[in-house]
């Protein structure tokens, strides 16, 4: 007998059946993310309730109640206050903004020499973002011209009096312009001063040793408002007649100072998480110290601390309103300042005004907090969990 | 804020000697080629910026009238800008050359600051603005009350002579700002606000319902507003104060920024006088300026009421009426000494 009879073998896969419809869609989500036990749905449910009591009236007063249009201060006032808008009504005066926004971003900066600041600003974005692209070609050139050739040609640029150009003193500049040059200097300067600082905190020789640690502790012991109050009236007094210290150099060199004492910190935290037997295991295989450091410690280091890096570079972003104390007006000083222009005095204008910066403030902050995200994602290279 | 005003006195003792030693202001002015003055961080009306960022007010004109009797163009000045605590460091390090930024005028400033006033181009006078419902008629009334109030002001000093001369308590709350102690005032922070009457008419605007708030009919105080100057120049201090004459003799006059040529050609003697179109008038060099400052001052800033009129007057937002500073034949307290 030949026929043999073959037990059943499946010849293809079972056809996958659609997951319980418990398990999927919209309502799963919101049965295991919203309400999946008792305490979570308490939570869940005072959220919401939240939410509902903050942002209707938050919508209302930012956009459907809001002042749009308007060239003076009678848009934005109410019938009692001697303007067009019903009583009862009380939204931001958004055209205060559109009028000063010139202004915000550029400060007093003169019109006709506002192309400067805008190709500095254009420069400077064509080269980040390759910079912040870790497939981009040419990292290293990129680098150079970005925090190397960059700061000196703006410098030029923005200040003028040399090839032709009107001058342009550090009087004049304010809003954003400045919030983003202060920022970016203290970002390029501060991180490479702060390794080194990190380095000769750590270091056997104790001379170095010393200045490191001296310089740290003194700047991290006073406060930025201090030093800048010390600057801007003391300082002047001591100086010979008739020689002046550029306020915005002033700002520049403290804001530095401060962001690279701070930043030697966060390094050092990272130095220390680097376990003895990579410093040994550098050792052995020859290298010297800066070989060591470049290609086994700071990378690894660096990579810990990415969190506490951007921590000191938003803190740094935000420290710069304190300039507003020594006369600069940054973003938030030129804000403020314009609220006392009595064509705009209404009761919303200042609200409006601190909204609109704390808006400004919080895209950059965001900005900058998201790349740091991705870019710990980007190097992890199983640290984690 | 006696505290501060007692460490700029310690200061400028200390350091008086030093800044005042430089030559004249005005030919450092001229070498540089603009005049510096002082400016507030933004008092509507005195000096605030306009919506393309220029720097307006009357206390800012006074500046430009400075700019255009020294070197013809209104154009060069700059203004830096200064708190109330900042302007007397600022005024005593040579920082600035001249302090516009509606100052009073009070002998410790003259006197033991180092610094020399002599015009006055707002006559103010310390207010009270209360809310209607705290149905306060009078001052004397404020017992126990929480007084928002500007630091390292003569506004704040007034505040505790008046109340301790009253015998009464209050408690101050102080802000740096001007707009931050407005702010606080309308958000209910204190139940009052003091300061000078100009400002009381700036923080109307700001008010969301001016009309539940009062004026309190005390003024408490004479705040003669005017720029200082350092002692020991007596040139410069003197080419300040005759811009503002300048300005004054011509409202008197009747030349304004847009008769002025007309009336150089064709004024009467007086006028040809100021103007510098008389036969060998030694005027204007006389001050170190060239003779027809007055002319440029009027021409490219205006005459005293012109200026009023632009940055505080009744077409303006803050609506200020002239009163104290109307003209002297008018009943107001504005006197310029004759050009001749």
């Amino acid at each position: 007998m030949t026929t043999t009879t073959l037990s059943f073998i499946r010849k293809e896969m079972t056809p996958p059946q659609p997951a319980p419809s418990s398990e999927v869609g919209v309502w799963h989500w919101v049965r295991t993310k919203l309400f999946p036990t008792p305490k979570d749905t308490v939570l869940t449910v005072l959220a919401i309730a939240f939410l509902a009591y903050i942002l209707p009236p938050l919508i209302d007063w930012l956009f459907i109640h809001a002042a749009w249009t308007g060239t003076s201060r009678v848009a934005c006032l109410t019938v009692a206050q001697g303007g067009a808008l019903p009583n009862d009504q009380s939204g931001a005066c958004w055209p205060f903004i559109s009028a000063k926004f010139n202004q915000i971003i550029f400060g007093r900066y003169p019109l006709e020499e506002r192309w400067r600041p805008i190709l500095v600003m254009v420069m400077f974005v064509l080269l980040l973002i390759p910079m912040l692209m870790p497939k981009a070609p040419l990292k290293g050139w990129n680098a150079i011209t970005l925090f190397l050739i960059l700061p000196f040609v703006s410098f030029f640029l923005l200040l003028g009096g040399r090839f032709g150009l009107a001058p342009v003193e550090t009087q004049l500049w304010g809003g954003l312009m400045v919030t983003l040059i202060l920022s970016f200097f203290g970002i390029t300067v501060s991180l490479p001063v702060g390794i080194v600082l990190a380095l000769g905190r750590r270091s056997n020789l104790p001379v170095i040793k010393m200045l490191c640690v001296v310089f740290i502790e003194v700047i991290r012991g006073i406060p930025l408002i201090t030093v800048l109050f010390m600057a801007s009236i003391m300082l002047p007094l001591f100086m010979p007649d008739g020689w002046t210290f550029d306020k915005f150099l002033r700002a520049l060199v403290g804001v530095s100072l401060f962001a690279s004492a701070y930043m030697a910190e966060v390094i050092r935290g990272g130095l220390q998480a680097i376990p003895k037997g990579q410093f040994e295991g550098a050792d052995s295989l020859g290298l010297g110290y800066w070989q060591k450091i470049r290609l086994v410690i700071m990378p690894q280091a660096l990579k810990l601390v990415i969190p506490g890096i951007v921590n000191t570079f938003i803190g740094l972003f935000k420290d710069t309103s304190l300039v507003s104390i020594i006369g600069m007006f940054d973003l938030l000083g030129i804000v403020t300042l314009n609220q006392a222009d009595a064509n705009w005095a209404t009761p919303v204008t200042p609200v409006t005004g601190y909204v609109f910066a704390g808006f400004v403030f919080w895209l950059f902050c965001f900005g900058m907090s998201r790349y740091s995200l991705f870019m710990e994602r980007h190097l992890d290279t199983g640290h984690k969990k | 804020m006696k505290k501060t005003l007692l460490s700029a006195a310690v200061g400028a003792a200390i350091l008086g000697a030093a800044s005042a030693a430089s030559a004249g202001t005005l030919q450092d002015v001229k070498a540089k080629g603009f005049v510096t003055c002082g400016v507030s961080q933004g008092i509507p009306g005195f000096s605030n910026p306009d919506d393309k960022g220029e720097w307006s007010g009357i206390d800012v004109d006074y500046c430009r009238g400075i700019a255009a009797a020294v070197f013809g163009d209104a154009k060069k000045a700059k203004f830096v800008a200064l708190s109330s605590k900042d302007r007397f460091p600022a005024l005593q390090s040579g920082e600035v050359d001249v302090l516009t930024r509606n100052t009073t005028w009070t002998i410790s400033r003259d006197t033991s600051l180092g610094f020399n006033f002599r015009t006055v181009n707002y006559y103010d006078g310390q207010g009270f603005i209360v809310k209607k419902s705290l149905n306060v008629k009078s001052a004397l009334e404020l017992s126990g009350a929480a007084v928002c109030v500007q630091q390292g002001t003569t506004t704040e000093l007034n505040l505790a002579d008046y109340f301790k001369a009253n015998n009464l308590q209050y408690n101050p709350v102080v802000f740096e700002k001007e707009a931050d102690a407005t702010s606080a005032y309308d958000a209910g922070r204190c139940d009052v606000y003091t300061t000078d009457q100009s400002g009381l008419y700036a923080i109307r605007l700001k008010m969301k319902a001016p009309d539940e708030n009062v004026v309190l009919p005390e003024v408490i105080s004479k705040e003669p507003l005017g720029p200082a100057v350092r002692q020991g120049d007596d040139q410069w201090f003197d080419v300040v104060s005759w811009v503002h004459y300048a300005m004054v003799n011509a409202e008197e006059l009747g030349i304004t920024s847009k008769n002025v040529d007309e009336m150089k050609a064709k004024g009467g003697p007086d006028i040809k006088r100021m103007l510098g179109s008389e036969e060998g008038t030694k005027i204007g060099t006389d001050l170190g300026l060239t003779n027809d400052w007055a002319y440029n001052i009027v021409k490219l800033v205006g005459n005293y009421g012109e200026v009023f009129e632009r940055t505080v007057g009744p077409n303006t937002p803050l609506k200020i009426q002239r009163g104290l500073n109307a003209l002297w034949n008018k009943g107001g307290l504005q006197y310029a000494p004759p050009i001749r």
